[in-house]
């Protein structure tokens, strides 16, 4: 619904703040633009409601050229979410909420029932709230009453401009809740500019990441964690983050080199080696690492003499490096399974899944949650 | 002393002269506070758009400020004569410069996240002038509007010099007569008057300041 077709914009000569852009965003979509300070997120958003020009190239809403709407016009049918906030100060909570419905025309009954409304959206009590002035509120409150400031037209599109960097933790993370929450209810459409990748994360259906005036990866959240295009969006993202999310992680990202032996190795050998590697199995590959199965210190009778391959058993539950570290997981769990060998679509072993490394690996998220608080 | 000032305040033909003046000072103070906002306001909100040009314009009006008062006044004689017309006009010219200067400053003290969000909402500049920075402004200008009022109310005795009655004429002819009764006679009311105006001003302002904007 709203789409760039190689959109740049020059400010005075100097390098392009965007450059040659194209995006689409579809209808009832959560989009955030994200990257680092200065490479043209806040540009690329102003151009949607024209308090930017583009230099070149075209934006539309629903298939019509903006340049084509008169900028009032089309500035009243998009909502503007801002991180100073911007309410007005001498106009109250309804007041405010209500000025574009009153630019608009909307009769002074309509307007009320509209500001009765969107306030208990953002957890406001119009009784109490609605003729408080903004100095009256909290900065959470303030920036509740901008949000619905910039619904209350019913808008195709709202735009936000880091609305929530400059509020505490808590109402941050409350408002970036509620705000997800009233998207997927009303199916609004935002374009929503934050330079916090947990933010982006969080909220967005998909995340463009920015750099220099362009765009370097868009997709989903779950791609982008799982598949950064590049270095660049791998360390924006944190390699951190990259490796704790348990619904990311994969099978590859924590299982271990297994001890190997190959299927002539006598047994007192191999006894030997499981002390010496401090393990209590032994996997059986052939030379080409394919694996043939799987040695137990229980299935060794050491007053027999022979060779591995005498006693392993075949292993009949595998898995694969690229599955999800959840699902792996479940399969040892429901299986009983102390460990579970990770095999390639060609039999090789590459790896081996144990009970310890899922510690590690829940320990590892557990951790890093509580760093994060 | 204060004998001889009562003297001048109880004789019946020196309050109707005393009344005369003072509504004439009243007269005079007001017409050229009026012209002064219709003028200095509208200026004060264009130089706003037209930043380039305010300094130099405030400065040349400072300038106007620091010319002595008598010094004005007189200069106005051989461009208006005498009478109430030069007075007027040097009043006018003293009280441009503080609303001027509110103005300005009122205006561009407004919060430039605020302007932003109005224009991304959809407000023509003029909606934005009339329904936000005027607003806004407004007390700000009507401070300025009140130095000038008290200003002016003070300076309107000088009128007297170029035959532009009001309450210095009793003060001059006291100076003639060498009769400080009749000097304080004239002083006085006008210390009133400029008091008065004072305080009357100061109320509206807080009348116009909604809750929100209050210090
Ligand atoms: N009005 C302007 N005039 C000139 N250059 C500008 C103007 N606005 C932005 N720029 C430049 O354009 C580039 C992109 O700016 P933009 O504000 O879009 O960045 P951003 O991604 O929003 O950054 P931030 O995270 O710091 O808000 C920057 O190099 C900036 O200096
Ligand atoms: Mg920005």
């Amino acid at each position: 619904m709203i789409r760039f077709e190689n959109v740049s914009k020059v400010y005075n000569g100097n390098t392009p703040a965007v450059e040659n852009l194209n995006l689409e965003i579809e209808r009832g979509e959560f989009v955030c633009l994200i990257g680092p300070s200065g490479c043209g997120k806040t540009t690329t958003m102003k151009m949607i409601n024209r308090l930017i020009e583009p230099t070149s190239g075209t934006i539309k809403i629903n298939g019509k050229d903006i340049m084509q709407i008169d900028a009032v016009d089309l500035r009243r049918g998009i909502g503007y979410v801002i991180q100073q906030i911007g309410l007005f100060p001498h106009m109250t909570v309804a007041e405010n909420v209500a000025l574009v419905p009153k630019l608009l025309g909307w009769n002074p009954e309509r307007r009320r029932k509209r500001v009765g409304e969107l306030l208990p959206l953002v957890g406001l009590d119009p009784a109490e709230f609605r003729d408080r002035y903004p100095r009256e509120l909290s900065g959470g409150q303030q920036q509740r009453v901008g949000i619905i400031r910039a619904m209350a037209a019913k808008p195709d599109v709202i735009l936000m401009d880091e609305p929530f960097s400059a509020l505490d933790p808590i109402s941050r993370e409350s408002l970036q809740d509620e705000m997800k929450r009233l998207q997927r209810k009303l199916k609004l459409t935002i374009v929503f500019v934050t330079h916090d990748i947990d933010e982006a994360l969080k909220l967005g259906d998909r995340i463009a990441m920015m750099r220099a005036g362009q765009i370097v990866q868009l997709a989903s959240p779950e791609e982008l964690l799982r598949n950064p295009t590049n270095e660049f969006v791998a360390q924006f993202i944190g390699r951190d983050r990259l490796l704790t999310d348990p619904d990311v992680l994969t099978v590859a990202d924590v299982m271990i080199k297994p001890v190997t032996v190959d299927p002539g190795h006598g047994l007192a050998e191999a006894i030997v080696t499981m002390k010496k590697r401090r393990v209590n199995s032994l996997l059986v590959t052939d030379e080409n690492d394919k694996l043939l199965g799987i040695v137990i210190p229980k299935q060794i009778d050491l007053t027999r003499r022979g060779t591995v391959a005498d006693v392993m058993r075949t292993v009949t539950v595998t898995t694969a490096p690229d599955v999800h570290l959840r699902e792996a997981f479940q399969r040892m769990f429901l299986d009983h399974l102390d460990l579970l060998p990770v095999v390639t679509a060609e039999g090789t072993l590459v790896g081996l899944l144990t009970s310890t490394a899922m510690v590690d690996a829940l320990s590892d998220v557990i951790w890093a949650e509580g760093d994060a608080q | 002393m204060i004998r001889q000032v009562l003297a001048v305040f109880l004789d019946p033909r020196m309050q109707r002269t005393l009344l005369l003046q003072a509504a004439e000072h009243i007269s005079l103070s007001l017409s050229a506070v009026v012209l002064a906002v219709l003028v200095a306001v509208p200026l004060g909100v264009w130089l706003t758009r037209r930043e380039q040009l305010a300094e130099p314009v405030m400065a040349t009006f400072g300038l106007l400020q620091t010319i002595p008062s008598v010094a004005l006044l007189a200069f106005m004689i051989p461009l208006l004569g005498i009478g109430r017309e030069p007075a007027l006009a040097a009043l006018f010219l003293y009280a441009l410069m503080p609303i001027l200067r509110s103005t300005y400053t009122g205006i561009k003290q407004v919060d430039d996240a605020i302007l932003e969000a109005g224009r991304g909402m959809g407000m023509t500049s003029r909606q934005l002038l009339f329904l936000v920075e005027m607003p806004i402004a407004l007390r700000v200008i009507l401070s300025g509007i009140r130095v000038s009022t008290v200003l002016i109310i003070g300076w309107a005795t000088l009128a007297a010099f170029v035959g532009g009655g009001g309450l210095g004429n009793t003060i001059m002819s006291g100076f003639a007569m060498v009769s400080p009764g009749q000097i304080l006679a004239g002083g006085i009311p006008v210390t009133l008057l400029a008091l008065l105006a004072d305080y009357l001003l100061g109320r509206l302002e807080r009348v116009v300041t909604p809750r929100s904007l209050r210090a």
